[in-house]
C-alpha cells in the first residue's frame, strides 16, 4: 500500500494481556482512507480485542493507537465520545437493544447525539438508513422477532445512522447461512461506496475476506504474520497460514 | 500440576495464547487477593455513581421511565403483601392482647409495628426480590450481549444512562412504596379490627397514630431511602460485572437479591440502633 495515502488508523507495537494470558504481542497495522482491511485469524487470536482497543472499549498495555489523528488511550471521556461518533462498530452479536423496537434502536444514537434534529428529520434518517440495508419492513418489529442476518444488517444500520468515517465489523458473517453471508459481504462493499467509509473487518471467513478485503492482515499468535492482498497472503510456506486456508475447504470423502 | 501438551499437529498445535490460558488457570489469584480486588471494584463503582450523578447532561426522561417501572409496576405486589401482613399481624396479636383484656391497644401496637419496622422491611425485601433481580438480570444480559459496549461506542455514557437512572429511581421510589405499604397494611388491620371489635374508621386511625411520632416516620423514610439506594446500586453492580453468558446473567440476578437482602438486614440493625439512641 503506497505510503502517501491518508492513514485513518495507525497502530504501533500494541500489546494486550488478560492476567497471564498475552493476547496481542506487538501489533503494527495501518488503515488507509477508503480501504477495506480484513484481519483474519483463528478464534481466540485477539481479533476482537484489537478492534475494541481501536474503539477505546479496551485499553492496550503497550504501544500506540491513533484514530483520525487522535491518540485513543490519552483522550478524556468527553473527547473519546466525540471521536466515537466517527467510528461505527458492528458487533458480532449485533448488540441490538432488546427492550427497544428496530425504530427505537436506530433512533437511539441520533436522539442522544444530535439533539437539534426534529422528529421528522429523525424519522427520515431512520427510514433512509433502514432502506439502505434493505429492511424497511422491520421498522416496528422487536429484535427478538428478527433472523440472525436481519439483526446483523440492523446493527450495521444503527452504526451508519451517525454517518461514521470508519467502520469496524466484528465477525459480520459469523453464525449465518452462506447466502446471507454473501448479502452481508455485498452490504459491506455498498456501505463503503455509499458512505465513503474506511473499514476494518474482523473475520475467519475466507469468502468474506476475499469479497470485501482490499488488503488482508493475518493475525497469528498475537502478531500480524502476513499482510497483503488475498493471494499474496496465502502464497506462503508458513504452515499456520496454509492450514488456515486449507481447512476452510473440506474435501469430499 | 502442569497440563500435558497435546501431540503437535498443524491445527491442534497449541498456540502461545492457549499456553497462556493454561498458565493463567494454574495461577488463579488467592482468596484475599480476590476479596480486596472486589472491595476496590465496588468502591470505584459507588464513587463513579456519585461523580456521574452531578455531572451533566442529566437523564431526566430515563429516570422518570425507571421510576414508573420501579414504582407503578410494583404496586400490585406491594398492595397484596402489605394488606395480608396487616391482617395476619392483627390476627396473631389479638389472642395475646385479649388474655390481658387489652385488645383496645391493637391499633397502636399494629401501627407501631407496621410503620417502624414491617412496612420499610417488607417493601425493601420485595423490592430486592422484584426490582433488584430485574436490574441485575437486565444489565447482566445487556453486558454479555455487548449492548452496553454498543451504547458506549454510539457516544452515550452507559453508566449514566443505565446505572445512575436506575439507582435514582429505586432511591426515590422506595420511600413512596413504603408509605403506600404502611397505608395498605393499616387498612388490612383496620378491616380485621372492625370485623371483630366493631371499631370505627376514625377511632382506629386516631388510636393508631396516637403513639406514632415524627421520628418514627422520619426514620422509616430514611431507612427506605438507604434500602432503595442499596437495592439499586447492588443490582446495577452485579449486572455490570456479569460475565460468562447466560450463566453469568442468572448469577447476577441471584447475587443482586442475596446481597441486597443481606445488606438490608445489616442496615436495619444499624439504623434501629441510631434511632433508638435518638429517641
Amino acid at each position: 500500500m503506497p505510503n502517501n495515502r491518508e492513514q485513518v488508523v495507525n497502530i504501533r507495537q500494541v500489546s494486550k494481556s488478560f492476567g497471564a494470558m498475552k493476547v496481542l504481542r506487538g501489533i503494527d497495522l495501518d488503515l488507509f482512507k477508503g480501504e477495506n482491511l480484513v484481519v483474519l485469524g483463528r478464534s481466540g487470536s485477539g481479533k476482537s480485542v484489537l478492534i475494541k482497543i481501536i474503539a477505546g472499549l479496551l485499553k492496550q498495555d503497550g504501544g500506540n493507537v491513533r484514530v483520525l489523528g487522535e491518540e485513543v488511550n490519552e483522550l478524556a471521556l468527553k473527547k473519546l465520545q466525540e471521536l466515537r461518533l466517527h467510528i461505527g462498530f458492528s458487533f458480532q452479536s449485533s448488540a441490538l437493544y432488546d427492550g427497544m423496537s428496530v425504530r427505537e434502536n436506530l433512533e437511539f444514537p441520533l436522539v442522544r447525539n444530535k439533539r437539534d434534529l426534529s422528529r421528522k428529520q429523525i424519522t427520515q434518517a431512520v427510514e433512509q438508513v433502514l432502506g439502505d440495508v434493505g429492511l424497511l419492513q422491520t421498522l416496528d418489529q422487536m429484535p427478538a422477532e428478527l433472523s440472525g442476518g436481519q439483526k446483523k444488517r440492523i446493527g450495521i444500520a444503527r452504526t451508519l445512522i451517525l454517518k461514521p468515517d470508519i467502520m469496524l465489523y466484528d465477525e459480520p458473517t459469523g453464525g449465518i447461512d452462506p447466502i446471507t453471508c454473501v448479502e452481508i459481504n455485498n452490504l459491506i462493499n455498498k456501505v463503503r461506496a455509499q458512505y465513503n467509509t474506511s473499514s476494518i473487518i474482523i473475520t475467519h471467513d475466507l469468502t468474506c475476506a476475499r469479497m470485501t478485503g482490499d488488503r488482508i492482515a493475518m493475525l497469528v499468535d498475537g502478531k500480524i504474520a502476513k499482510e497483503g492482498d488475498f493471494d499474496e497472503v496465502f502464497q506462503t510456506d508458513d504452515k499456520r497460514i496454509r492450514a488456515f486456508y486449507n481447512y476452510n475447504f473440506v474435501k469430499q470423502p | 500440576m502442569k497440563r500435558p501438551r497435546p501431540a503437535p499437529d498443524i491445527m491442534d498445535q497449541e498456540t502461545n495464547i492457549e499456553r497462556d490460558v493454561a498458565e493463567a488457570q494454574e495461577r488463579k489469584p488467592g482468596k484475599p487477593e480476590v476479596f480486596f480486588s472486589q472491595v476496590y471494584t465496588i468502591h470505584s463503582f459507588v464513587t463513579r455513581f456519585f461523580k456521574e450523578l452531578v455531572r451533566p447532561p442529566f437523564e431526566r426522561k430515563e429516570v422518570i421511565r425507571q421510576c414508573f417501572y420501579v414504582g407503578y409496576k410494583s404496586l400490585a405486589i406491594i398492595t397484596l403483601t402489605g394488606f395480608i401482613t396487616g391482617i395476619v399481624f392483627t390476627k396473631q396479636s389479638r389472642p395475646s392482647l385479649s388474655e390481658f383484656g387489652a385488645t383496645s391497644w391493637l391499633p397502636s401496637l399494629i401501627s407501631i409495628a407496621i410503620i417502624r419496622a414491617l412496612a420499610p422491611l417488607i417493601t425493601a425485601l420485595i423490592a430486592a426480590g422484584k426490582i433488584g433481580s430485574n436490574i441485575g438480570a437486565e444489565l447482566g444480559s445487556m453486558n454479555v450481549t455487548e449492548q452496553i459496549d454498543a451504547m458506549e461506542v454510539s457516544g452515550t455514557n452507559p453508566f449514566k444512562f443505565l446505572v445512575v437512572s436506575r439507582v435514582l429511581a429505586t432511591t426515590c421510589m422506595l420511600p413512596m412504596l413504603m408509605l403506600y405499604a404502611a397505608f395498605v397494611g393499616l387498612m388490612g388491620a383496620y378491616l380485621n379490627v372492625h370485623q371483630n371489635e366493631l371499631t370505627s374508621f376514625r377511632s382506629f386511625f386516631s388510636d393508631a397514630f396516637a403513639k406514632i411520632s415524627f421520628l418514627d416516620i422520619f426514620a422509616s423514610l430514611s431507612k427506605s431511602i438507604v434500602y432503595g439506594f442499596s437495592i439499586g446500586i447492588i443490582g446495577c453492580y452485579t449486572g455490570y460485572q456479569a460475565r460468562q453468558g447466560t450463566v453469568g446473567v442468572g448469577r447476577a440476578a441471584n447475587s443482586a437479591v442475596v446481597i441486597s437482602m443481606f445488606v438490608i438486614f445489616i442496615e436495619e440493625m444499624v439504623i434501629v440502633q441510631i434511632v433508638n439512641a435518638l429517641r
